[in-house]
């Protein structure tokens, strides 16, 4: 499968970026009108959470759908949604730190040691970080093999996101696992990929 | 002006509705503009009425809030699954069961429950076990009342309470995930205590569904599941009843379950709470706030071991 470059970028690309937008769009707006219910904070950190969640899942599904349609194209789309998934994860730790702790560094440390699920979410965000940086091209060139290898750092992220959310959760696991599943499957695909060459 | 005894009012006669509701809208309109202080006084003064010395005269939760953010699994895991989901529940006629080790043991209709008793409003803070809080003005009567009307023996050390078992009914119930149906249970001492109360309605209105209608406890030293919202059964025992969220992860929640900023928890500090309607959280007081009145009942017990 292809497009024409001019459709690819002047309509697939912009549009993607635009729709990857809206949830950001959705909470500042629902901040602002105060319609997100009777504790608008949690549903903003839980909700750019989620997003931030569902975002890396996109990213890691990138190369499966480029597979299945034979499409080279959506490659180029990957370092894009793979950024909006870090703006996403970082805003909600931003959520966290600050509506939930109100910067209290003390409380926040306390809280990493304390509580299993943020100490493997803080992890997840640490490690996403030097992928961010080194989404640049110039960086690419400059990493060279490396660069590969450092971006499978990707699959241990996500599993941690995953377990994030789970152990986040006080008992009713079912959308956690349907995040799991996903994933599994995801991760899976690249394993067939991988030994039935 | 005539003066009524604490004991003769009754519930249409306590602040209505919508004066309430009136009552907190100019405030916040007034408190805008700044002259709360002047021109509130006429109006809170037309809603006097005898006011409980256990109420608290905390700025109240909004009613919208307190309906329409719960924790009722029957209904639903999410917090505004309740108030979508608990119109099925039929509350009229309601039945509660007493039974175990009491003189007065039966069937008995809501109705001839509450004949006897006089209710009365109780402002009231309410903790959840997830950080979050509320300043709830409940309706309801001392639960000592109905336990002394019972007659409990000497052998009842612990009263047991049960949710409705309906799936038909609470829909959430189709699904496993508590052990159905819900159960409670307080120490004989803490359902005696005074501040312990059997709610009927909210803001001088019956309860809502999402709420617990028709009969749910209100146990305000306690994380919010011990007030076990819809009861069916009652039930006296010698034995400590094992609570349905204990029974779900015994590691994370215990029988008593008392408010305690010092008893962490894996998902949420105890330290502070976010009160519903404010932005900074606060801190999180132990018994929430209600040491004076029940800090003796666990007087020589460690509550980090009890939690």
């Amino acid at each position: 499968m292809k497009i024409s470059e001019n459709k690819f970028s002047r309509i697939l690309r912009p549009s993607l970026f635009a729709l990857l937008l809206l949830p950001a769009i959705y909470y500042a707006w629902g901040v602002w009108q105060d319609s997100l219910g009777a504790n608008p904070l949690e549903a903003v950190i839980r909700g750019l959470g989620d997003w931030g969640l569902r975002v890396l899942l996109l990213t890691l599904a990138i190369s499966p759908l480029r597979r299945l349609f034979n499409w080279p194209q959506l490659l180029r789309l990957r370092r894009m949604v793979g950024l909006y998934a870090y703006f996403y994860v970082v805003l909600h730790l931003f959520g966290y730190l600050w509506f939930d702790h109100f910067f209290d560094w003390e409380e926040i440390w306390f809280d990493i040691l304390e509580r299993p699920f943020i100490t493997v979410g803080m992890v997840a965000v640490i490690l996403l970080t030097p992928l961010a940086v080194t989404s640049t091209n110039g960086m690419i060139k400059r990493l060279g093999k490396k660069w590969k290898k450092l971006h499978m750092l990707i699959y241990p992220i996500s599993m941690l996101g995953v377990l994030h959310f789970w152990w986040m959760v006080k008992l009713d696991i079912t959308e956690p696992v349907i995040y799991a599943v996903i994933l599994a499957i995801l991760l899976g695909e690249r394993l067939f990929n991988k030994f039935s060459k | 002006m005539l003066i009524k005894k604490n004991n003769e009012l009754s519930e249409n006669e306590v602040t209505d509705f919508s004066v309430y509701h009136n009552r907190r809208k100019f405030m916040k309109t007034a408190a805008g503009i700044g002259i709360a202080a002047v021109s509130g006084m006429p109006i809170i003064e037309a809603s006097a009425k005898t006011v409980s010395p256990y109420s608290t005269d905390e700025k109240l939760t909004d009613y919208k809030d307190i309906t329409t953010y719960c924790n009722f699994y029957e209904f639903g895991t999410g917090k505004e699954d309740p108030a979508k989901n608990a119109h099925t529940l039929v509350t009229s006629p309601w039945d509660v069961i007493v039974e175990g080790e009491c003189e007065k043991p039966g069937k008995y209709n809501l109705e001839d429950l509450l004949k006897p008793v006089s209710v009365e409003e109780r402002i009231y803070r309410f903790r959840c076990v997830e950080g979050w809080s509320m300043v709830i003005p409940w309706m309801g009567f001392p639960l000592a009342d109905l336990i002394k009307r019972m007659q409990p023996t000497s052998k009842a050390k612990y009263v047991y309470f049960e949710t409705l078992h309906d799936p038909k009914q609470m829909p959430g119930q189709r699904r496993a995930v508590l052990d159905w149906p819900y159960v409670e249970g307080l120490r004989m001492d803490e359902a005696m205590n005074p501040l312990t109360l059997m709610g009927t309605g909210i803001y001088g209105k019956d309860l809502l569904n999402q709420n617990g209608a028709p009969l749910r406890l209100v146990v305000p030293w306690k994380y919010g599941f011990k007030s076990i919202k819809s009861i069916a059964k009652i039930r006296f025992s010698e034995t400590q009843p094992v609570n349905s969220w204990q029974k779900a992860n015994e590691n994370e929640y215990g029988f008593f379950s008392n408010v305690n900023p010092d008893v962490s928890h894996p998902r949420w500090s105890q330290r502070r709470e976010r009160r519903i309607g404010e932005f900074r959280k606060i801190k999180t007081q132990l018994f929430n706030g209600y040491g004076e009145q029940v800090a003796s009942l666990y007087a020589g017990m460690d509550l980090k071991k009890n939690f």
